[in-house]
Protein backbone atom coordinates (compact mmCIF):
# COMPACT_ATOMS: atom_id res chain seq x y z
CA UNK A 1 0.00 0.00 0.00
CA UNK A 2 1.55 3.14 -1.19
CA UNK A 3 0.28 6.59 0.65
CA UNK A 4 0.48 7.93 -2.93
CA UNK A 5 -1.75 11.06 -1.61
CA UNK A 6 -0.94 14.73 -1.61
CA UNK A 7 -2.33 16.03 1.79
CA UNK A 8 -5.59 17.53 -0.04
CA UNK A 9 -6.21 14.50 -1.98
CA UNK A 10 -6.50 12.54 1.29
CA UNK A 11 -8.49 15.28 2.78
CA UNK A 12 -11.32 15.50 0.11
CA UNK A 13 -11.52 11.28 0.51
CA UNK A 14 -11.63 11.80 3.89
CA UNK A 15 -14.36 13.84 3.66
CA UNK A 16 -16.49 11.91 0.83
CA UNK A 17 -16.25 8.64 2.99
CA UNK A 18 -17.39 10.24 6.06
CA UNK A 19 -20.33 11.15 4.21
CA UNK A 20 -20.02 7.98 2.43
CA UNK A 21 -20.34 6.14 6.12
CA UNK A 22 -22.84 8.58 7.46
CA UNK A 23 -25.56 7.44 4.45
CA UNK A 24 -24.67 4.01 5.61
CA UNK A 25 -25.00 4.04 8.58
CA UNK A 26 -28.54 6.21 8.52
CA UNK A 27 -29.78 2.79 6.00
CA UNK A 28 -29.16 0.80 8.93
CA UNK A 29 -29.97 2.98 11.53
CA UNK A 30 -33.44 3.29 9.48
CA UNK A 31 -33.34 -0.65 9.45
CA UNK A 32 -34.01 -0.30 5.74
CA UNK A 33 -31.51 -3.33 5.13
CA UNK A 34 -33.04 -3.84 1.83
CA UNK A 35 -31.03 -0.99 0.87
CA UNK A 36 -27.53 -1.98 2.27
CA UNK A 37 -26.54 -4.25 -0.78
CA UNK A 38 -26.34 -1.28 -2.75
CA UNK A 39 -23.72 0.57 -1.36
CA UNK A 40 -20.94 -2.39 -2.97
CA UNK A 41 -19.75 -2.91 -5.80
CA UNK A 42 -21.39 -5.89 -8.08
CA UNK A 43 -18.85 -7.99 -6.99
CA UNK A 44 -18.31 -6.17 -2.97
CA UNK A 45 -17.34 -8.69 -0.17
CA UNK A 46 -18.41 -8.02 3.64
CA UNK A 47 -17.27 -9.96 6.44
CA UNK A 48 -17.87 -9.11 10.34
CA UNK A 49 -15.01 -11.16 12.75
CA UNK A 50 -13.74 -11.30 16.13
CA UNK A 51 -10.69 -9.19 16.61
CA UNK A 52 -8.92 -12.56 17.63
CA UNK A 53 -9.39 -14.11 14.90
CA UNK A 54 -8.39 -11.30 12.28
CA UNK A 55 -5.17 -10.61 14.81
CA UNK A 56 -4.43 -14.83 13.99
CA UNK A 57 -5.34 -14.52 10.45
CA UNK A 58 -8.68 -16.80 10.99
CA UNK A 59 -10.68 -16.20 7.85
CA UNK A 60 -14.03 -17.21 9.92
CA UNK A 61 -16.76 -14.22 9.14
CA UNK A 62 -20.08 -14.44 11.71
CA UNK A 63 -21.04 -12.59 8.57
CA UNK A 64 -19.60 -13.74 5.11
CA UNK A 65 -21.07 -12.30 1.93
CA UNK A 66 -19.36 -12.46 -1.51
CA UNK A 67 -21.15 -10.53 -3.85
CA UNK A 68 -24.54 -8.16 -3.98
CA UNK A 69 -26.23 -11.67 -4.77
CA UNK A 70 -25.19 -12.38 -1.64
CA UNK A 71 -26.14 -9.59 0.44
CA UNK A 72 -29.21 -9.14 -0.88
CA UNK A 73 -29.96 -13.04 0.70
CA UNK A 74 -28.88 -11.52 3.44
CA UNK A 75 -31.26 -8.51 3.92
CA UNK A 76 -33.92 -10.51 3.12
CA UNK A 77 -33.65 -13.23 5.44
CA UNK A 78 -32.94 -10.72 8.05
CA UNK A 79 -36.67 -9.14 6.71
CA UNK A 80 -38.56 -12.43 6.04
CA UNK A 81 -37.17 -14.98 7.27
CA UNK A 82 -35.02 -14.40 10.67
CA UNK A 83 -36.67 -14.72 14.30
CA UNK A 84 -36.47 -12.02 16.51
CA UNK A 85 -37.35 -9.86 19.15
CA UNK A 86 -38.03 -5.69 17.93
CA UNK A 87 -34.79 -3.70 18.25
CA UNK A 88 -32.85 -0.20 16.88
CA UNK A 89 -29.73 0.00 16.54
CA UNK A 90 -27.66 3.23 15.66
CA UNK A 91 -24.25 2.70 14.11
CA UNK A 92 -21.30 5.42 15.08
CA UNK A 93 -19.08 5.79 12.80
CA UNK A 94 -15.68 7.88 13.52
CA UNK A 95 -12.01 8.08 12.73
CA UNK A 96 -11.96 7.61 9.55
CA UNK A 97 -8.44 7.44 8.18
CA UNK A 98 -7.39 7.33 4.37
CA UNK A 99 -4.56 5.06 4.38
CA UNK A 100 -3.57 5.00 0.04
CA UNK A 101 -4.81 3.86 -3.16
CA UNK A 102 -3.67 0.23 -3.67
CA UNK A 103 -2.55 -1.77 -7.25
CA UNK A 104 -5.88 -1.63 -8.26
CA UNK A 105 -6.68 2.05 -7.66
CA UNK A 106 -9.12 1.27 -4.65
CA UNK A 107 -8.86 3.65 -1.72
CA UNK A 108 -7.75 1.43 0.82
CA UNK A 109 -9.54 3.19 4.20
CA UNK A 110 -10.81 2.63 7.53
CA UNK A 111 -12.70 4.04 10.42
CA UNK A 112 -13.55 3.05 14.08
CA UNK A 113 -17.83 2.16 14.71
CA UNK A 114 -19.65 1.68 17.60
CA UNK A 115 -22.81 -0.02 17.38
CA UNK A 116 -25.84 0.90 19.83
CA UNK A 117 -28.99 -1.79 20.65
CA UNK A 118 -31.96 -1.15 22.04
CA UNK A 119 -33.98 -3.40 23.12
CA UNK A 120 -37.50 -3.21 23.91
CA UNK A 121 -38.34 -2.50 27.16
CA UNK A 122 -34.41 -2.26 28.23
CA UNK A 123 -31.75 0.03 28.55
CA UNK A 124 -29.67 1.25 25.17
CA UNK A 125 -26.45 -1.04 25.42
CA UNK A 126 -23.08 -0.56 23.55
CA UNK A 127 -23.93 -3.63 20.98
CA UNK A 128 -20.24 -4.04 19.27
CA UNK A 129 -17.26 -1.85 19.12
CA UNK A 130 -14.85 -2.40 15.94
CA UNK A 131 -13.21 -0.94 13.51
CA UNK A 132 -14.17 -0.88 9.61
CA UNK A 133 -11.11 -1.61 7.06
CA UNK A 134 -12.31 -0.62 3.50
CA UNK A 135 -11.33 -0.80 -0.06
CA UNK A 136 -13.95 1.71 -2.19
CA UNK A 137 -13.75 2.19 -5.66
CA UNK A 138 -15.30 5.15 -7.92
CA UNK A 139 -18.41 4.32 -9.99
CA UNK A 140 -20.51 6.50 -12.21
CA UNK A 141 -22.99 6.19 -8.87
CA UNK A 142 -20.34 7.69 -6.51
CA UNK A 143 -18.06 5.45 -4.04
CA UNK A 144 -19.19 2.12 -3.34
CA UNK A 145 -17.35 -0.94 -1.35
CA UNK A 146 -15.05 -3.32 -3.08
CA UNK A 147 -14.69 -4.75 0.24
CA UNK A 148 -15.63 -3.75 3.53
CA UNK A 149 -14.34 -5.48 6.84
CA UNK A 150 -15.53 -5.69 9.88
CA UNK A 151 -13.48 -6.12 12.97
CA UNK A 152 -14.99 -5.99 16.53
CA UNK A 153 -13.17 -5.87 19.69
CA UNK A 154 -15.94 -6.67 21.74
CA UNK A 155 -15.45 -10.14 23.16
CA UNK A 156 -19.03 -11.50 23.17
CA UNK A 157 -21.57 -10.82 21.00
CA UNK A 158 -25.03 -10.15 23.03
CA UNK A 159 -27.16 -13.34 22.39
CA UNK A 160 -27.16 -12.57 18.81
CA UNK A 161 -26.55 -10.33 15.77
CA UNK A 162 -29.05 -9.48 13.46
CA UNK A 163 -28.75 -6.47 11.83
CA UNK A 164 -24.98 -5.51 10.06
CA UNK A 165 -22.43 -3.68 11.21
CA UNK B 1 -39.50 -21.91 44.26
CA UNK B 2 -36.29 -20.09 44.51
CA UNK B 3 -34.70 -20.48 48.31
CA UNK B 4 -36.51 -23.55 48.68
CA UNK B 5 -34.56 -26.87 49.88
CA UNK B 6 -37.92 -29.04 48.98
CA UNK B 7 -37.41 -29.27 45.05
CA UNK B 8 -40.54 -31.44 43.86
CA UNK B 9 -40.90 -32.87 40.57
CA UNK B 10 -44.37 -32.50 39.17
CA UNK B 11 -46.17 -35.03 39.67
CA UNK B 12 -47.19 -36.34 35.99
CA UNK B 13 -43.39 -37.13 35.86
CA UNK B 14 -41.02 -36.66 32.35
CA UNK B 15 -43.68 -35.30 30.87
CA UNK B 16 -43.37 -31.84 32.65
CA UNK B 17 -40.35 -29.76 33.63
CA UNK B 18 -40.82 -27.94 36.18
CA UNK B 19 -39.62 -24.09 35.84
CA UNK B 20 -36.87 -24.08 38.90
CA UNK B 21 -34.56 -26.05 37.27
CA UNK B 22 -34.04 -23.36 35.13
CA UNK B 23 -33.81 -20.66 37.81
CA UNK B 24 -32.60 -21.62 41.19
CA UNK B 25 -29.27 -20.62 42.10
CA UNK B 26 -29.37 -23.84 44.34
CA UNK B 27 -30.24 -26.27 41.59
CA UNK B 28 -27.30 -24.61 39.65
CA UNK B 29 -24.66 -25.09 42.04
CA UNK B 30 -25.63 -28.22 42.92
CA UNK B 31 -25.22 -29.19 38.82
CA UNK B 32 -21.81 -27.82 39.09
CA UNK B 33 -21.27 -30.60 42.05
CA UNK B 34 -22.77 -33.06 40.52
CA UNK B 35 -22.26 -32.68 36.77
CA UNK B 36 -19.72 -30.74 35.89
CA UNK B 37 -17.39 -31.66 38.77
CA UNK B 38 -18.66 -34.48 38.92
CA UNK B 39 -18.14 -37.95 36.79
CA UNK B 40 -18.76 -36.53 33.23
CA UNK B 41 -16.09 -35.91 30.26
CA UNK B 42 -16.08 -32.43 29.70
CA UNK B 43 -15.12 -30.34 26.29
CA UNK B 44 -11.83 -28.13 26.52
CA UNK B 45 -10.21 -27.95 23.35
CA UNK B 46 -9.63 -29.64 20.03
CA UNK B 47 -5.79 -30.77 19.56
CA UNK B 48 -5.93 -28.38 16.31
CA UNK B 49 -6.23 -24.97 18.83
CA UNK B 50 -2.51 -26.48 20.73
CA UNK B 51 -0.58 -27.86 17.97
CA UNK B 52 2.80 -27.13 19.20
CA UNK B 53 4.34 -28.38 22.41
CA UNK B 54 4.30 -25.33 24.78
CA UNK B 55 0.45 -24.12 23.35
CA UNK B 56 -1.51 -23.78 25.64
CA UNK B 57 -5.21 -21.94 25.70
CA UNK B 58 -7.68 -20.72 28.46
CA UNK B 59 -10.81 -23.20 28.66
CA UNK B 60 -13.97 -24.20 31.32
CA UNK B 61 -15.50 -26.88 33.04
CA UNK B 62 -18.59 -26.11 33.93
CA UNK B 63 -17.86 -21.98 34.80
CA UNK B 64 -14.76 -23.15 36.63
CA UNK B 65 -11.23 -21.86 34.38
CA UNK B 66 -8.79 -24.11 33.19
CA UNK B 67 -5.86 -24.16 31.65
CA UNK B 68 -5.04 -26.70 28.39
CA UNK B 69 -1.84 -27.20 27.66
CA UNK B 70 0.55 -29.08 25.54
CA UNK B 71 3.85 -30.46 27.15
CA UNK B 72 7.35 -30.97 25.39
CA UNK B 73 6.35 -34.37 25.03
CA UNK B 74 3.00 -33.71 23.40
CA UNK B 75 0.96 -34.59 26.58
CA UNK B 76 -1.86 -33.06 27.26
CA UNK B 77 -2.83 -31.38 30.78
CA UNK B 78 -5.31 -29.79 32.22
CA UNK B 79 -5.35 -27.83 35.70
CA UNK B 80 -7.13 -25.33 37.06
CA UNK B 81 -6.26 -21.55 36.26
CA UNK B 82 -5.64 -20.67 40.21
CA UNK B 83 -2.76 -19.90 41.72
CA UNK B 84 -1.78 -22.22 44.75
CA UNK B 85 -0.80 -19.65 47.03
CA UNK B 86 -3.29 -16.50 46.89
CA UNK B 87 -6.09 -18.07 43.99
CA UNK B 88 -5.32 -15.91 41.72
CA UNK B 89 -6.68 -16.58 37.92
CA UNK B 90 -2.98 -16.10 36.56
CA UNK B 91 -3.15 -17.36 33.00
CA UNK B 92 -4.75 -14.04 31.27
CA UNK B 93 -4.03 -14.77 27.74
CA UNK B 94 -6.67 -16.49 25.52
CA UNK B 95 -4.06 -18.39 24.46
CA UNK B 96 -0.47 -18.76 23.41
CA UNK B 97 2.55 -20.53 23.70
CA UNK B 98 4.81 -20.59 27.08
CA UNK B 99 7.42 -22.60 28.76
CA UNK B 100 5.98 -22.43 32.14
CA UNK B 101 3.27 -20.12 33.87
CA UNK B 102 4.39 -17.30 36.39
CA UNK B 103 1.93 -16.20 38.79
CA UNK B 104 2.21 -12.05 37.88
CA UNK B 105 1.52 -11.51 42.09
CA UNK B 106 4.52 -13.41 43.82
CA UNK B 107 5.66 -14.87 40.52
CA UNK B 108 4.91 -18.91 41.80
CA UNK B 109 6.09 -20.88 38.50
CA UNK B 110 4.23 -23.43 36.81
CA UNK B 111 4.99 -26.33 34.52
CA UNK B 112 3.39 -27.26 31.46
CA UNK B 113 1.80 -30.22 33.87
CA UNK B 114 0.23 -27.70 36.28
CA UNK B 115 2.74 -28.23 39.05
CA UNK B 116 4.41 -25.92 41.19
CA UNK B 117 7.88 -25.10 40.31
CA UNK B 118 9.61 -22.48 42.32
CA UNK B 119 8.80 -20.37 44.94
CA UNK B 120 10.80 -17.13 45.49
CA UNK B 121 12.47 -16.23 48.67
CA UNK B 122 11.68 -20.28 49.87
CA UNK B 123 14.28 -20.03 52.22
CA UNK B 124 13.76 -16.21 52.92
CA UNK B 125 16.14 -13.80 52.55
CA UNK B 126 19.25 -13.74 54.38
CA UNK B 127 18.33 -16.14 56.88
CA UNK B 128 14.97 -14.05 57.63
CA UNK B 129 11.40 -15.28 56.34
CA UNK B 130 10.91 -17.44 54.10
CA UNK B 131 8.34 -20.92 53.83
CA UNK B 132 8.39 -23.39 56.85
CA UNK B 133 11.63 -26.12 56.48
CA UNK B 134 8.96 -28.74 55.28
CA UNK B 135 6.93 -26.66 52.84
CA UNK B 136 6.85 -29.45 50.14
CA UNK B 137 6.17 -27.85 46.42
CA UNK B 138 5.03 -31.17 45.77
CA UNK B 139 1.92 -30.61 47.91
CA UNK B 140 0.93 -27.50 46.63
CA UNK B 141 -0.37 -26.51 43.03
CA UNK B 142 -3.29 -26.09 41.30
CA UNK B 143 -5.77 -28.98 40.62
CA UNK B 144 -5.21 -31.07 37.87
CA UNK B 145 -7.70 -32.77 35.67
CA UNK B 146 -7.86 -36.36 34.06
CA UNK B 147 -7.66 -36.44 30.16
CA UNK B 148 -9.49 -38.23 27.25
CA UNK B 149 -8.68 -37.28 24.00
CA UNK B 150 -10.57 -39.34 20.67
CA UNK B 151 -9.86 -38.41 17.53
CA UNK B 152 -8.14 -34.90 18.06
CA UNK B 153 -11.12 -33.93 20.97
CA UNK B 154 -10.04 -33.43 24.21
CA UNK B 155 -12.01 -34.34 27.36
CA UNK B 156 -11.32 -33.17 30.99
CA UNK B 157 -13.02 -34.55 34.10
CA UNK B 158 -12.00 -33.58 37.97
CA UNK B 159 -13.63 -36.99 39.06
CA UNK B 160 -11.23 -40.23 38.92
CA UNK B 161 -14.43 -42.06 39.63
CA UNK B 162 -15.61 -41.25 35.52
CA UNK B 163 -15.72 -44.33 33.20
CA UNK B 164 -13.63 -44.34 30.22
CA UNK B 165 -14.53 -41.65 27.39
CA UNK B 166 -15.63 -44.73 25.13
CA UNK B 167 -18.04 -46.27 27.74
CA UNK B 168 -19.17 -42.45 28.65
CA UNK B 169 -19.74 -41.52 25.37
CA UNK B 170 -21.43 -44.73 24.00
CA UNK B 171 -21.66 -46.06 20.49
CA UNK B 172 -24.65 -44.11 19.50
CA UNK B 173 -22.53 -41.25 20.37
CA UNK B 174 -19.51 -42.66 18.72
CA UNK B 175 -20.78 -43.22 15.38
CA UNK B 176 -21.64 -39.81 14.50
CA UNK B 177 -18.86 -38.22 16.31
CA UNK B 178 -16.37 -40.62 14.85
CA UNK B 179 -18.08 -39.52 10.56
CA UNK B 180 -16.41 -35.93 11.76
CA UNK B 181 -13.59 -36.44 13.39
CA UNK B 182 -11.70 -40.03 12.75
CA UNK B 183 -10.18 -39.52 9.44
CA UNK B 184 -8.62 -36.11 8.45
CA UNK B 185 -7.01 -33.78 10.71
CA UNK B 186 -8.43 -30.95 11.78
CA UNK B 187 -8.12 -27.35 10.36
CA UNK B 188 -9.10 -24.23 12.48
CA UNK B 189 -10.91 -21.69 10.99
CA UNK B 190 -11.77 -19.19 13.39
CA UNK B 191 -13.80 -18.76 16.78
CA UNK B 192 -17.10 -16.86 17.61
CA UNK B 193 -18.10 -16.34 21.08
CA UNK B 194 -21.58 -15.29 22.68
CA UNK B 195 -23.60 -14.63 25.55
CA UNK B 196 -27.23 -16.20 25.68
CA UNK B 197 -29.65 -15.43 28.42
CA UNK B 198 -31.04 -18.30 28.73
CA UNK B 199 -30.32 -21.36 31.10
CA UNK B 200 -27.38 -23.88 29.88
CA UNK B 201 -29.99 -26.85 29.46
CA UNK B 202 -32.27 -25.07 26.95
CA UNK B 203 -29.67 -25.05 24.63
CA UNK B 204 -29.13 -29.22 24.60
CA UNK B 205 -33.25 -29.23 25.08
CA UNK B 206 -33.28 -26.62 21.85
CA UNK B 207 -30.79 -29.24 19.88
CA UNK B 208 -33.36 -32.48 21.19
CA UNK B 209 -36.08 -30.91 20.00
CA UNK B 210 -36.46 -31.70 15.93
CA UNK B 211 -39.88 -30.28 16.08
CA UNK B 212 -38.96 -26.71 16.40
CA UNK B 213 -36.65 -27.38 13.51
CA UNK B 214 -39.83 -27.46 10.93
CA UNK B 215 -41.29 -24.49 12.48
CA UNK B 216 -39.18 -21.93 14.08
CA UNK B 217 -37.10 -22.30 11.36
CA UNK B 218 -38.66 -20.40 8.21
CA UNK B 219 -34.93 -20.80 6.49
CA UNK B 220 -34.93 -23.89 6.56
CA UNK B 221 -38.21 -25.00 5.72
CA UNK B 222 -38.55 -22.06 2.87
CA UNK B 223 -35.27 -23.51 1.47
CA UNK B 224 -36.63 -27.28 2.18
CA UNK B 225 -32.95 -27.68 4.44
CA UNK B 226 -35.02 -29.06 6.68
CA UNK B 227 -39.31 -30.11 6.49
CA UNK B 228 -41.12 -32.67 8.27
CA UNK B 229 -41.53 -36.17 5.76
CA UNK B 230 -37.64 -35.76 4.65
CA UNK B 231 -35.17 -38.24 6.27
CA UNK B 232 -34.55 -37.84 9.56
CA UNK B 233 -33.67 -39.41 13.07
CA UNK B 234 -32.78 -39.29 16.57
CA UNK B 235 -29.92 -41.23 18.49
CA UNK B 236 -29.84 -41.20 21.93
CA UNK B 237 -27.50 -43.32 23.96
CA UNK B 238 -28.38 -45.93 26.94
CA UNK B 239 -28.04 -42.95 29.50
CA UNK B 240 -30.03 -40.68 27.83
CA UNK B 241 -27.71 -37.47 28.19
CA UNK B 242 -26.04 -37.70 24.68
CA UNK B 243 -28.42 -36.93 21.32
CA UNK B 244 -27.28 -37.10 17.82
CA UNK B 245 -30.03 -35.27 15.28
CA UNK B 246 -29.60 -36.67 12.23
CA UNK B 247 -31.50 -35.65 8.68
CA UNK B 248 -30.65 -35.97 4.83
CA UNK B 249 -31.62 -33.00 2.47
CA UNK B 250 -33.38 -34.59 0.18
CA UNK B 251 -34.14 -32.12 -2.89
CA UNK B 252 -36.76 -34.64 -5.03
CA UNK B 253 -38.85 -35.28 -1.59
CA UNK B 254 -42.08 -34.53 -2.27
CA UNK B 255 -43.83 -32.23 0.65
CA UNK B 256 -47.05 -33.88 1.10
CA UNK B 257 -50.31 -31.78 1.07
CA UNK B 258 -51.09 -32.55 5.03
CA UNK B 259 -47.18 -31.17 5.91
CA UNK B 260 -47.55 -28.05 3.93
CA UNK B 261 -50.47 -26.79 5.78
CA UNK B 262 -49.00 -27.64 9.21
CA UNK B 263 -45.67 -25.75 8.02
CA UNK B 264 -47.67 -22.92 6.12
CA UNK B 265 -46.71 -20.66 8.51
CA UNK B 266 -42.87 -21.68 8.36
CA UNK B 267 -43.11 -21.31 4.31
CA UNK B 268 -41.82 -18.14 2.85
CA UNK B 269 -43.53 -18.14 -0.95
CA UNK B 270 -42.33 -15.14 -1.79
CA UNK B 271 -38.59 -15.84 -1.44
CA UNK B 272 -36.12 -17.04 -3.43
CA UNK B 273 -32.20 -17.37 -3.11
CA UNK B 274 -30.15 -15.36 -5.49
CA UNK B 275 -27.19 -17.26 -4.70
CA UNK B 276 -28.36 -20.45 -4.05
CA UNK B 277 -24.64 -22.16 -4.01
CA UNK B 278 -23.84 -21.58 -0.63
CA UNK B 279 -26.52 -23.97 0.62
CA UNK B 280 -25.61 -26.57 -1.67
CA UNK B 281 -24.08 -29.77 -0.13
CA UNK B 282 -21.18 -31.48 -1.35
CA UNK B 283 -20.59 -34.93 -0.22
CA UNK B 284 -17.16 -35.76 1.82
CA UNK B 285 -18.68 -38.01 4.27
CA UNK B 286 -19.39 -41.75 4.84
CA UNK B 287 -22.86 -41.31 6.48
CA UNK B 288 -26.60 -41.42 5.18
CA UNK B 289 -26.78 -38.37 6.57
CA UNK B 290 -26.21 -34.28 5.74
CA UNK B 291 -26.72 -32.87 9.21
CA UNK B 292 -25.85 -34.43 12.04
CA UNK B 293 -26.39 -32.07 15.34
CA UNK B 294 -24.68 -33.93 18.68
CA UNK B 295 -25.29 -32.78 22.23
CA UNK B 296 -22.76 -34.30 24.07
CA UNK B 297 -23.17 -34.04 27.58
CA UNK B 298 -22.69 -31.46 29.75
CA UNK B 299 -20.55 -28.63 27.27
CA UNK B 300 -20.39 -29.98 24.10
CA UNK B 301 -22.17 -30.12 20.59
CA UNK B 302 -20.80 -31.03 17.53
CA UNK B 303 -22.02 -29.44 13.90
CA UNK B 304 -22.42 -31.28 11.01
CA UNK B 305 -24.87 -28.68 9.38
CA UNK B 306 -23.77 -29.98 5.67
CA UNK B 307 -20.25 -28.45 5.11
CA UNK B 308 -20.23 -26.11 7.81
CA UNK B 309 -18.58 -27.87 10.86
CA UNK B 310 -17.88 -26.16 14.22
CA UNK B 311 -18.22 -27.48 17.76
CA UNK B 312 -19.94 -25.08 20.57
CA UNK B 313 -18.16 -25.36 24.15
CA UNK B 314 -20.73 -24.29 26.63
CA UNK B 315 -19.51 -22.75 29.43
CA UNK B 316 -23.03 -21.80 32.13
CA UNK B 317 -22.85 -18.41 33.57
CA UNK B 318 -25.41 -19.03 36.82
CA UNK B 319 -29.03 -19.80 35.81
CA UNK B 320 -29.55 -17.58 33.70
CA UNK B 321 -27.21 -17.06 30.64
CA UNK B 322 -24.30 -19.09 28.68
CA UNK B 323 -21.86 -18.43 26.92
CA UNK B 324 -21.21 -20.35 23.61
CA UNK B 325 -17.21 -20.70 22.77
CA UNK B 326 -17.40 -21.61 18.81
CA UNK B 327 -14.48 -23.00 16.77
CA UNK B 328 -15.38 -23.83 13.33
CA UNK B 329 -13.08 -26.11 11.17
CA UNK B 330 -12.24 -27.34 8.23
CA UNK B 331 -9.75 -30.24 7.24
CA UNK B 332 -5.87 -29.80 6.27
CA UNK B 333 -6.78 -31.19 3.17
CA UNK B 334 -9.55 -28.91 1.75
CA UNK B 335 -8.59 -26.86 -1.81
CA UNK B 336 -9.33 -23.33 -1.22
CA UNK B 337 -12.28 -23.81 -2.98
CA UNK B 338 -13.50 -25.67 -0.33
CA UNK B 339 -12.80 -23.57 2.45
CA UNK B 340 -14.43 -21.11 0.95
CA UNK B 341 -17.34 -23.03 0.64
CA UNK B 342 -17.37 -23.99 4.21
CA UNK B 343 -17.13 -20.01 5.09
CA UNK B 344 -19.85 -19.05 2.91
CA UNK B 345 -21.98 -21.73 4.30
CA UNK B 346 -21.41 -20.35 7.77
CA UNK B 347 -23.86 -17.77 7.41
CA UNK B 348 -26.10 -20.51 8.48
CA UNK B 349 -25.14 -20.79 12.10
CA UNK B 350 -23.29 -18.83 14.87
CA UNK B 351 -24.16 -15.57 16.69
CA UNK B 352 -25.12 -13.94 13.01
CA UNK B 353 -26.40 -17.57 11.30
CA UNK B 354 -29.97 -17.65 9.10
CA UNK B 355 -30.93 -20.52 12.32
CA UNK B 356 -28.20 -19.41 14.81
CA UNK B 357 -30.21 -16.23 15.35
CA UNK B 358 -33.41 -18.23 15.69
CA UNK B 359 -32.73 -20.42 18.10
CA UNK B 360 -30.91 -17.62 20.32
CA UNK B 361 -33.93 -15.39 20.07
CA UNK B 362 -36.22 -18.51 21.31
CA UNK B 363 -34.04 -18.98 24.16
CA UNK B 364 -34.29 -16.04 25.56
CA UNK B 365 -37.73 -15.65 25.45
CA UNK B 366 -38.25 -18.76 27.11
CA UNK B 367 -35.96 -17.87 29.97
CA UNK B 368 -38.07 -14.62 30.02
CA UNK B 369 -40.94 -16.62 30.21
CA UNK B 370 -39.64 -18.90 33.06
CA UNK B 371 -38.27 -16.50 35.67
CA UNK B 372 -41.13 -13.44 34.73
CA UNK B 373 -44.52 -15.83 35.20
CA UNK B 374 -46.50 -16.70 37.72
CA UNK B 375 -47.13 -20.69 36.21
CA UNK B 376 -44.19 -22.89 36.92
CA UNK B 377 -43.60 -25.92 34.38
CA UNK B 378 -43.48 -26.38 30.96
CA UNK B 379 -44.79 -29.85 29.01
CA UNK B 380 -42.84 -32.00 26.75
CA UNK B 381 -45.08 -34.95 25.38
CA UNK B 382 -44.74 -35.12 22.35
CA UNK B 383 -44.38 -38.62 20.98
CA UNK B 384 -45.05 -40.78 23.89
CA UNK B 385 -44.17 -44.07 23.08
CA UNK B 386 -40.61 -43.68 22.99
CA UNK B 387 -38.24 -42.08 25.63
CA UNK B 388 -34.84 -41.55 23.42
CA UNK B 389 -34.60 -42.27 20.21
CA UNK B 390 -37.25 -41.58 17.38
CA UNK B 391 -37.40 -41.93 14.03
CA UNK B 392 -40.02 -38.37 13.60
CA UNK B 393 -39.14 -34.98 13.94
CA UNK B 394 -42.36 -34.46 15.65
CA UNK B 395 -41.12 -35.65 18.87
CA UNK B 396 -39.74 -34.63 22.07
CA UNK B 397 -38.46 -38.34 23.00
CA UNK B 398 -34.96 -37.42 23.59
CA UNK B 399 -35.62 -34.30 25.78
CA UNK B 400 -37.33 -36.94 28.15
CA UNK B 401 -34.60 -39.07 28.38
CA UNK B 402 -32.27 -36.24 28.94
CA UNK B 403 -34.28 -35.54 32.32
CA UNK B 404 -34.57 -39.58 33.62
CA UNK B 405 -31.35 -39.13 33.52
CA UNK B 406 -30.68 -35.50 34.80
CA UNK B 407 -33.22 -36.49 37.67
CA UNK B 408 -31.60 -39.49 38.97
CA UNK B 409 -28.04 -37.52 38.94
CA UNK B 410 -29.73 -34.53 40.88
CA UNK B 411 -31.42 -36.66 42.88
CA UNK B 412 -34.76 -34.82 41.69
Amino acid sequence: MSTNLSSAEARDLRFEIEEFNTEYARALDALEVERWPDFFTEDGFYRVTARENADAGMPVGLVWCEGRAMLRDRAAAIRKTMVYAPRWMRHMISNVRVNGIDADGAIEAEASYLILETLMEDETRIFQAGQYRDLFVRTGEGLKLRSRDCIYDSHLIPNDMVYPA
Amino acid sequence: MDGSNDFRWPEDGLTRIPDWIYTSEEIFARERDRIFLGPTWNFIALEAEIPEPGDFKRSYVGDVPVIVTRDKDGTIHAFENRCAHRGLEFCRALRGNASEFICPYHQWMYGLDGRLMAVPFRRGDRGKGGMPADFDMSDHGPRRLNIATRHGVVFASFSDAVEPLEDYLGPETLEHFDVVFANRKLKVLGFYRNRLNGNWKLYHENLKDPYHATLLHVYLATFRLMVAGQKSAMFVDASGRHATAASAKDDSAEIGEDTAAEMKNAFRDDMALEDAEFIRFVPEFDSPWTVTMQTIWPNLIVQRELNTLGIRHIVPRGPHALDMYWTMFGYEDDDADMTRHRLKQGNLMGPSGYLGVDDNEAIRFVQDGLRRSVSDEGIVMLDPENEGGTDTLISEASIRALYRHYREVMGL
